[in-house]
């Protein structure tokens, strides 16, 4: 095994981009849970959508990334707002297998909705030019694609932390998980709250899986893989809690990458083992609240 | 300003109201006594939106409001103030203020400081760890903020120590100083006795006496439905 400075900084940082990725597409199905308490079966579906309409948007030009990355996150935003409206809304008072029915047939119609438009072939772009080439880090080679994924969530990390603390919309959000009825006696418009909150966390699956696409085939049965994906990063960082899903997202992205380089046919292994460890110690998440706490 | 006209409302399938009457006029305080489970909070929840209405009328200023979802109530005037206080745990004190403010009236964040001294020095708290006064009086101005015209008051003083008690009590004569009309749910006679204009007393979800307070104080009806 080489160990040498490059190799290991080479690991550190797939494993950031494998992070990037699953944040993105996690935080929404936290976010989602926390404020309309719906677990969100087709969030991996929406991933996978971003990714084809990304595909879409950039007709095969790679050199359309970035004004397609702002289409597809406008789109999900768009979709993301339509859907709470017209399909979950109808399903907030019935009982909580009825929105997990809903959510599961969204991911059935989605599914077989992508098949029927982009066929059951995998899709794939490559990167745009200038990030096509590897970098040098340490004198170890790292595609330049993965650096600028990285940034990207990153950027998303900050911009969410900064609306969610500094904003009216942001305060309200962080109490609508707590106590949804005393917010709406307030006076605080509750329903389209809940729409905002559906519509940003599907635009955010969205761009994950458009950002990844250059990186990555996607096919119509990645909707079920970052499905669960998204649940072992909320079930390690603690379902509700944006934090959560960052540190989940680092651990897992990190693990699977050093993962290989120790046992690479059992690497997937040492995430299951991390989950039931934070399963047995932590069953709420790391960062998450034990249910006594929530109201 | 505030009408209620044979209310039906309850939990599900269970009714609690069966058919109340109630007025609140311009500048009054009104007490709404009655002991445990008479249905008191389950009438300022259906006022406020909490509890959904099966029948009868809520009318805020000649308006049918019955059939609004609470924040469009809330955002027409009405301020609820919960028996259970409900402050937000995970929020600070001030966030908890930040959230409900809405201009367009006297009362900002820092006129309810300097109405509740005691919420500025601890602003930058969690709600989850105030004492129950802390709370009691974060709830209240949480509502203040909102600039209400009316105020639905559930049992403010519960579970306070009389210091308190007395803390609120002067914050109630002032509001009602500032012509602020309040709807006061309450058991302890004595606190409302010198607070309240008018009274109506409750058992199991329908009025049984009403009139004027110094009346009613005096009326052994009054202590045999509230079991003194
Ligand atoms: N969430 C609920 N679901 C079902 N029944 C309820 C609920 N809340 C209250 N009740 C019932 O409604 C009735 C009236 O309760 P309510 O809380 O309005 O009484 P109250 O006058 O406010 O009493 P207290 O002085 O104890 O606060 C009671 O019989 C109570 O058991
Ligand atoms: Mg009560």
């Amino acid at each position: 095994m080489n160990l040498d400075l490059g190799f290991l900084l080479q690991q550190f940082l797939t494993g950031l981009a494998t992070a990037s990725t699953l944040f993105l597409l996690a935080v929404g199905l936290s976010l989602i849970f926390g404020a309309l308490g719906i677990v969100n079966f087709a969030h991996g579906s929406f991933y996978m959508l971003g990714a084809y309409l990304l595909y879409w948007a950039v007709r095969g030009n790679p050199e359309g990334l970035w004004w397609g990355l702002v289409e597809v996150a406008a789109i999900g935003l768009t979709l993301g707002a339509l859907v709470e409206r017209a399909l979950l809304r109808p399903v907030y008072p019935r009982p909580e297998h009825h929105q997990i029915l809903l959510t599961y047939a969204l991911l059935l119609v989605i599914e077989d909705g992508v098949k029927l438009l982009f066929g059951a072939a995998y899709k794939s772009l490559g990167p745009p030019q200038a990030l096509a080439h590897p970098v040098w880090i340490a004198g170890a080679p790292f595609p330049a694609y993965y650096l600028v994924q990285i940034l990207l969530a990153a950027l998303v990390a900050v911009l969410l932390w900064l609306f969610l603390k500094r904003t009216r919309m942001g305060l309200w959000i962080r109490a609508i998980t707590q106590d949804r009825a005393m917010l709406e006696a307030l006076g605080v418009p509750v329903p389209r709250l809940l729409t905002a909150v559906f519509a940003l966390g599907i635009a955010l699956a969205a761009l994950g899986g458009g950002v990844t696409l250059p990186m990555q085939t996607v096919s119509p049965g990645a909707a079920v893989e970052a499905v669960i994906n998204a649940f072992i990063v909320v079930v390690v960082g603690g379902l509700g809690s944006i934090w959560g899903s960052l540190l989940g997202a680092f651990l897992i992205g990190e693990i699977q990458a050093f993962g290989v380089m120790l046992w690479p046919e059992f690497s997937i292994a040492f995430v299951y083992l991390l989950m039931a460890g934070v399963l047995l110690i932590r069953p709420w998440g790391l960062l998450g609240r034990p249910p006594a706490l929530r109201t | 300003m505030l009408r209620v006209e044979e209310l039906v409302a309850g939990y599900g399938r269970i009714r609690v109201l069966h058919g109340l009457d109630l007025r609140l006029d311009q500048g009054e305080v009104v007490a709404l006594l009655g002991r445990n489970g008479a249905g008191k909070s389950t009438l300022l929840k259906a006022i406020i939106g909490l509890v959904p209405v099966r029948s009868g009328r809520i009318r805020l200023e000649d308006r049918p409001i019955e059939h609004l979802p609470a924040y469009r109530r809330a955002a027409l005037g009405l301020g609820y103030v919960p028996e259970e206080r409900r402050i937000f745990p995970e929020l600070t004190v001030r966030e908890n203020l930040e959230l409900a403010a809405r201009p367009g009236g006297p009362w900002s964040i820092e006129r309810v400081y300097a109405l509740f001294p005691r919420l500025a020095e601890i602003e930058h708290r969690p709600g989850g760890y105030l004492s129950g006064g802390e709370q009691q009086m974060l709830t209240l101005a949480r509502t203040l903020v909102t600039n209400p015209k009316i105020l639905l008051l559930d049992e403010p003083t519960e579970g306070l120590a009389p210091i308190l008690v007395r803390a609120i009590a002067a914050t109630i004569e002032r509001l009602k100083g500032e012509g602020m009309p309040i709807l006061l749910a309450e058991q302890n006679l004595a606190f409302t006795g010198g607070l309240a204009d008018r009274a109506y007393v409750l058992e199991t979800g329908e009025v049984r006496l009403a009139g004027p307070m110094n009346a009613l104080v005096q009326d052994p009806r009054v202590r045999e439905l509230l079991a003194l």
